[in-house]
């Protein structure tokens, strides 16, 4: 698998990351062992039978490989480009212990790319139920639980506030790393199912809490969409981004094409990114593509960053500059950012173990000059239409509170992915949505 | 696609538009706006939901920038590629007893539906709009019919009182008991005229327009300060108490984008005179 070069990534939003060749991906999948208790599906959310479609790439049967896959998953050629494989399926395949593990990721993003081009054949479902079930939301878990309620035979719709569907999938993720035409032709299998697709709706608002209860079942999978601040003085000046809007603006709307689209983006000759996670990392890529010198600004170490790791060396490498164990307090200028006063962190130790808590270091301000803030500090659970559902449970981050079925506080509504356990990943929230769609499927065989 | 089903200039460079989109109809209250996006290239902007009748909405808009004067420029029968709404908190409309509800300008668009949803709700309603000049005021009719009285105002003495709203709701404030107030228009006008009410310490809500992206409390483009706290305009509002609403900052907050606003809008008259036509 190839990646490329740093200096010409960089000018584009064209992917890095250049996947397997047919000869590279079979002599990979011959490496598995085949194990008898496989360590692999267990570190998979959504339960893969990864030796199964290992060893149909073994055989240049990818055909076999694909139906084998999308037996559990149907976004593969996602999933296969953005799971944290090293703490998943990868993390503990038994080639790890002595070597490096089979590369079940990139393995699965083959498969279904080469599916892809052959023209894919879905998954059957079964006769019509009569049975209406409302999916809010078309991120990763929404699209899960409707493929999985669609199969049942149930009419689904999903509803989706934005005028695309696939939640962060589309908006947040950029292209480099996900191709959106690839998300599109993964939200089209899932559409092929007979899915409905309501875009537009923000449910609550265009469509009433009490017509939604009137669906058989309801499925929340809202996401994680609420940026947090980080609440200092200068926070509002022109030129301070959440990540979610920066990414929006990019992503969605393309403000790198303006002025061929509507949409602008501020793209600053400075830029300041402040967290350590993908979100982070996603940002500050993004602002070097659109020209700028980025400074990521963490308040821990750069060995706690939260971020993949792989996704850390593609930042550094595309010349993202990390300014480690530093903490924003204030943003400078007036009506638009011109720089960003921090403090030194220190790591200490709280007594009672633990990890290392980072602590500002007295009078070590500096002051960076930048014209673009971005806070890429987390998100939380979109309160909106959680907050109009009477009866309805939620945890002290304001995430809806649901039971090992899936299922919420009030009857017939479940809940699956970010939205219930806060901001998390696909494969986590597609893992969840297809338990929940499970229950949902032998609550309305009940029915 | 959303059908645009009438399309009129009601004004110097004011538009009304009915768009065809029955979910945002169905369940969209006063002080309710929509975000639409005119094609693949287009920007997201809200408007406020200014009518309804029947499927469709209306919306009453002036033509500032590319994306208003793109959609001007379009027809009854023409699509609109997205409509999403209906977006924000409604209203708070009770019996609060007498209201006024002011419009300034544009902001007059959103004044009918909040003026008859407060009558239903049993208030006497003192209507107020205000324009630069009679050929800018806008739904005087529909004003007149929804309020019990009606004061008609221009800058220049055009028509009605020569004067601001803020001089008419200084002297309703000194003779009668006002229980709340609404005022639409652009900030400064906000800003300069719920002034007023401050010292009389009657409750008064301003609709804020900061610049938006999605209109779903997913980005904070459209965060305001209201009360030393930031909120999102597009979930949290767009009303806020007025007293406790940062004006300063909303009126930099909408001036974030100028220069690419101007480049876009130039662009755009370009390629109109070029091809005769919009942006293909
Ligand atoms: C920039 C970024 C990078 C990331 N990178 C990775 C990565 O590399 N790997 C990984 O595994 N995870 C990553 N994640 C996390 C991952 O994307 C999320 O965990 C995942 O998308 C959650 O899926 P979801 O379906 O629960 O919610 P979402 O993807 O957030 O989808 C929720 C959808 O619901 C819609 N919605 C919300 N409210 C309503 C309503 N009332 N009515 C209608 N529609 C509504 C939203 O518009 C949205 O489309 C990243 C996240 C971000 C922000
Ligand atoms: C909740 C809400 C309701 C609104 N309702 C209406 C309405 O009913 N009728 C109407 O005509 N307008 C309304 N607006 C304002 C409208 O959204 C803007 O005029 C529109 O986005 C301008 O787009 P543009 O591309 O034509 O102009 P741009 O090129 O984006 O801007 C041109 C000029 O308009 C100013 N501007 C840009 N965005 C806004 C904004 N959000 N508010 C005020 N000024 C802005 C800019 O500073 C600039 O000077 C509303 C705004 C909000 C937030
Ligand atoms: S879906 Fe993710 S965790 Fe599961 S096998 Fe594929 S890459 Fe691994
Ligand atoms: S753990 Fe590794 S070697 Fe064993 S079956 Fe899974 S992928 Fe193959
Ligand atoms: S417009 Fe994005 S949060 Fe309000």
């Amino acid at each position: 698998m190839s990646k490329r070069p740093a200096d010409e990534r960089v000018r584009d939003f064209a992917e890095v990351d250049l996947g397997l060749s047919a000869d590279e991906a079979v002599a990979e999948a011959e490496r598995c062992l085949q194990c008898k208790k496989p360590a692999c599906v267990g570190g998979c959310p959504v339960c893969i039978d990864i030796p199964g479609f290992l060893a149909a790439v073994a055989e240049r049967d990818f055909t076999r490989a694909a139906e084998i896959i999308r037996d559990e998953n149907m976004l593969p050629a996602i999933c296969g480009r953005v799971c944290p494989q090293e703490t998943q399926c990868e993390g503990v395949c038994i080639l790890g212990i002595k070597s490096v593990p089979v590369r079940i990721g990139s393995l699965e993003r083959f498969v279904a790319d080469w599916e892809r081009r052959q023209g894919i054949v879905l998954p059957s479902v079964a006769p019509a139920t009569g049975k209406r079930v409302a999916v809010i939301g078309s991120g990763p878990a929404g699209l899960t639980a409707a493929a999985e309620c669609a199969r049942a035979g149930h009419a689904v719709t999903i509803f989706e506030s934005l005028h695309e569907a696939g939640g962060v999938l589309t908006y947040g993720i950029p292209a480099f790393r996900l191709p959106k035409d690839i998300v599109q032709r993964e939200i089209e299998q899932v559409l092929g199912l007979g899915v409905g697709l309501k875009l537009n709706h923000l449910v609550g608002r265009s469509l009433p809490v009490d017509e939604l209860l009137g669906y058989d079942a309801v499925l929340l999978a809202t996401g994680a969409g609420l940026p947090y601040f980080m609440g200092i003085p200068g926070e509002n000046l022109g030129g301070v981004y959440s990540a979610n809007e920066f990414l929006t603006r990019v992503n969605l709307m393309h403000a790198d094409r303006f002025p061929e689209y509507d949409t602008p983006v501020r793209s600053g000759s400075r830029v300041a990114v402040i967290g350590g996670g993908n979100v982070a990392m996603d940002a500050a890529r993004v602002a070097r593509r659109l020209g700028a010198k980025v400074y990521l600004i963490y308040r821990r170490r750069e060995d706690d960053f939260p971020a993949r790791a792989a996704e850390v060396a593609n930042a550094r490498e595309e010349g993202v500059e990390f300014l480690c164990c530093a903490n924003p307090v204030r943003i400078l200028g007036g009506p638009v950012v011109t720089g960003v006063e921090c403090l030194r962190m220190e790591m200490k130790k709280p007594d009672e173990s633990g990890r290392p808590e980072p602590v500002p270091v007295e009078g070590s301000e500096f002051t960076l000059d930048v014209d673009i803030v971005i806070e890429a500090i987390g998100q939380g659970p979109n309160p909106l239409l959680v907050s109009l559902i009477p009866g309805l449970e939620r945890g002290r981050k304001g995430n809806v509170v649901i039971d090992d079925a899936g299922a919420t506080s009030v009857a017939g509504v479940y809940a699956a992915g970010d939205v219930a356990t806060g901001a998390a990943t696909v494969i986590w929230a597609m893992g969840a949505a297809k338990a929940a769609a499970r229950s949902v499927n032998e609550m309305l065989k009940k029915k | 696609m959303y059908r645009i089903e009438k399309a009129a200039k009601t004004a110097e460079n004011i538009f009304e538009f009915w768009i065809h989109a029955p979910h945002v109809a169905r369940n969209a209250r006063a002080g309710q706006f929509l975000v639409l996006r005119i094609d693949e290239h287009g920007e997201r902007i809200p408007l406020t939901v200014s009518g309804v009748d029947g499927d469709a909405v209306r919306v009453v808009f002036m033509a500032v920038g590319k994306t208003t004067t793109q959609l001007a420029r379009m027809a009854a029968g023409d699509a609109i590629r997205d409509v999403a709404g209906p977006l924000g908190k409604p209203t708070d409309v009770k019996d609060w007893g007498t209201c006024v509800v002011i419009g300034g300008g544009v902001g007059i668009a959103c004044t009918p539906i909040i003026a008859r949803e407060l009558k239903a709700a049993g208030n006497t309603v003192i209507g107020i709009i205000g324009a630069r000049n009679a050929g800018l005021l806008l739904l005087e009719d529909e004003m007149r019919e929804a309020c019990d009285e009606l004061v008609v105002c221009t800058d220049d003495g055009s028509k009605g009182y020569h004067g601001f709203p803020a001089d008419i709701l200084k002297k309703l404030l000194a003779e009668r008991t006002i229980d709340a107030i609404w005022i639409i228009g652009p900030a400064i006008m906000m800003k300069i005229t719920s002034g007023v009410s401050k010292s009389f310490g009657v409750k008064t809500f301003v609709s804020l327009n900061p610049i938006m992206v999605d209109g779903t409390g997913m980005c904070g483009s459209c965060r305001v300060t209201v009360g030393g706290e930031t909120r999102f305009a597009c979930v949290d509002g767009p009303e806020f108490d007025a007293h406790e609403v940062d004006f300063d900052e909303l009126m930099q907050r909408q001036r974030i984008y100028v220069d690419q606003e101007r480049a876009s809008l130039e662009r755009f008259h370009e390629h109109e005179c070029r091809c005769g036509r919009e942006d293909a």
